[in-house]
């Protein structure tokens, strides 16, 4: 068995008095993808978050790299909705990807010429360099999204978590996106909050539908994994599928 | 005509306060706008008129009651709104008025006027002592040091507090610090245009620079230039006019914001040639 990078035993969480994940036991080793899917509401964000450490969890246990959430950030790229912060916001695609390195630089320490390769190679990878110099409010959305992973990418990390990378981008954008994130599984642990169940199927090693509890899907070998698109999309909590 | 006003000791010292105050106000200015503080920044302001009370009641330079006292309500207020679950503008309105009447209690019960209260109100520039000029440079000093220091991590909770966190980075230690920066700039800004109007200077030359800003060091040197043209232009008008000259100094950045956005508009708008 490939090692564990996140194990969560009989997690709970409550928000302001609501059980939003309620027992959930989780797996995710080294290499693998994960695709986390369920309904608005069905509390995938919420999982992403107490994985971060961002959350406080009530019951269960979770580990990350074989610690607690947060005791690991160098090794964790996180791509969260874009739609959380300020668009006008006075910075260029080369300053927003840098603050993927933040999680390597001590406190005080100004970023240097490998933070700034760094950068470059991870602009590359998700092509924006024609586009590094631009203002961020100047990109379009799924240029923007591309930016958010070239962030996460620039920390070198272990496993990334994306949450709803493609949320409100045209269809084209989200297959480009989809494509990238396939290179990225080679080398990377990946967990994915999506609603595009029909589009990952075909890249995936596991679902999991979380709605307040989850249930996982996950193949013996890897010819199943092409039925996990239908195991996800006849999942009666999709209407909208 | 400049010379003539220069030949005055009173307007070098006035000068030089309008200068070397726009530094501390540009680069603190940025991160109150583009962080979308500037209801606390009026409310660390407001609150700071309990330490000039304070320095009153004391007998001591009303400057030196300022500074512990706006650097205990940012913490203060910072920590309410973060820790105690107490709605950020509840915090922000309950320290305001209660600054404010600590400052007025305290005036009270010294017997005797209070000749230059008005100046910490409203601003006085054409009075500022050497000792106070001094302070100002002092304080700007620090400011430069520490945003020097902690520029990435300045940025990085300005534009995304919570991907700050999931970095590693002490959040709310940092947001705290900004605030006492913001503190220390209001006591810098005081004698040019009154911590009753601190808020105007701190936010206008920001908010214009932004405009044209594709990064926060740029709007940084913007917002330094523009408002050491206004203290400037205010401060000329004042002279010319004979009228109050914080008062004068707000009145021509309020003016620079409209004009601004009136050419952003115009820009903007669909008709207008060259868009890019």
């Amino acid at each position: 068995m490939r090692p564990a990078i996140i194990e969560c035993d009989r997690l709970s969480v409550d928000l302001g008095g609501v059980r939003v994940v309620d027992g959930v036991t989780l797996r995710v080793g080294e290499g693998d993808f994960l695709a986390l899917v369920g309904p608005n509401g069905g509390g995938k964000t919420t999982l992403l978050r107490v994985l971060l450490g961002l959350e406080r969890f009530s019951a269960g246990r979770v580990k990350v790299f074989g610690g607690l959430p947060g005791s690991s950030p160098g090794r964790i790229g996180y791509v969260p909705q874009r739609l959380f912060f300020d668009r006008e916001f006075p910075i260029s695609v080369r300053d927003l990807v840098l603050m993927g390195r933040l999680s390597k630089k001590k406190l005080f320490q100004h970023y240097n010429r490998l933070d700034r390769e760094r950068v470059d190679e991870a602009v590359g990878m998700v092509g924006l360099e024609r586009l590094i110099e631009r203002r961020i409010g100047d990109l379009s959305g799924g240029e923007l999204q591309r930016a958010l992973i070239a962030r996460a990418l620039a920390g070198e990390p272990e496993l990334l978590l994306l949450d709803e990378p493609t949320a409100s981008i045209d269809p084209q954008m989200k297959a480009s996106i989809y494509d990238l994130i396939e290179q990225l599984k080679e080398r990377l642990t990946i967990v994915l909050v999506t609603h595009d169940t029909a589009l990952i199927g075909r890249y995936v090693t596991k679902v999991a539908t979380l709605n307040v509890s989850l249930e996982l899907y996950e193949p013996n070998s890897t010819a199943g994994s092409q039925s996990l698109a239908g195991v996800a999309a006849q999942n009666p909590v999709f209407p909208n599928l | 005509m400049l010379q003539e006003i220069f030949a005055f000791e009173f307007m070098r010292n006035a000068l030089l306060a309008a200068l070397l105050s726009s530094v501390a106000c540009g680069i603190i200015g940025t991160y109150v706008v583009v962080k979308k503080i500037g209801f606390i920044s009026g409310g660390i302001a407001h609150t700071a008129f309990g330490g000039i009370g304070v320095g009153y009641y004391l007998g001591i330079n009303p400057i030196l009651g300022v500074i512990p006292f706006s650097l205990a309500a940012a913490l203060a207020i910072g920590l309410l709104s973060k820790k105690a679950k107490v709605a950020e503008d509840t915090a922000i309105g309950t320290f305001w008025a209660v600054g404010m009447a600590v400052g007025v209690i305290c005036i009270g019960l010294k017997p005797g006027y209070a000749p230059d209260l008005f100046s910490y109100l409203f601003g006085n520039i054409l009075t500022v002592p050497s000792f106070d000029l001094w302070m100002i440079m002092l304080l700007d000093l620090l400011i430069l040091a520490v945003v020097w220091i902690l520029s990435k991590e300045f940025l990085a909770i300005s534009f995304d507090e919570e991907y700050a966190a999931v970095s590693g980075l002490k959040t709310t230690a940092l947001y705290l610090l900004m605030l006492c920066l913001i503190a220390l700039t209001v006591v810098v800004m005081m004698r040019v245009v009154g911590i009753v109007m601190v808020i105007a200077l701190l936010t206008i030359p920001a908010a214009i620079a932004r405009m044209v800003s594709r990064s926060l060091p740029g709007m940084m040197v913007r917002a330094v230039l523009l408002s050491a043209f206004f203290s400037i232009c205010g401060l000329w008008l004042s002279f010319l006019l004979d009228v109050a000259s914080g008062a004068t100094i707000i009145l021509v950045a309020g003016f620079c914001f409209l004009l601004a956005h009136a050419w952003r508009l115009v820009r903007l708008s669909p008709s207008a040639p060259g868009l890019s």
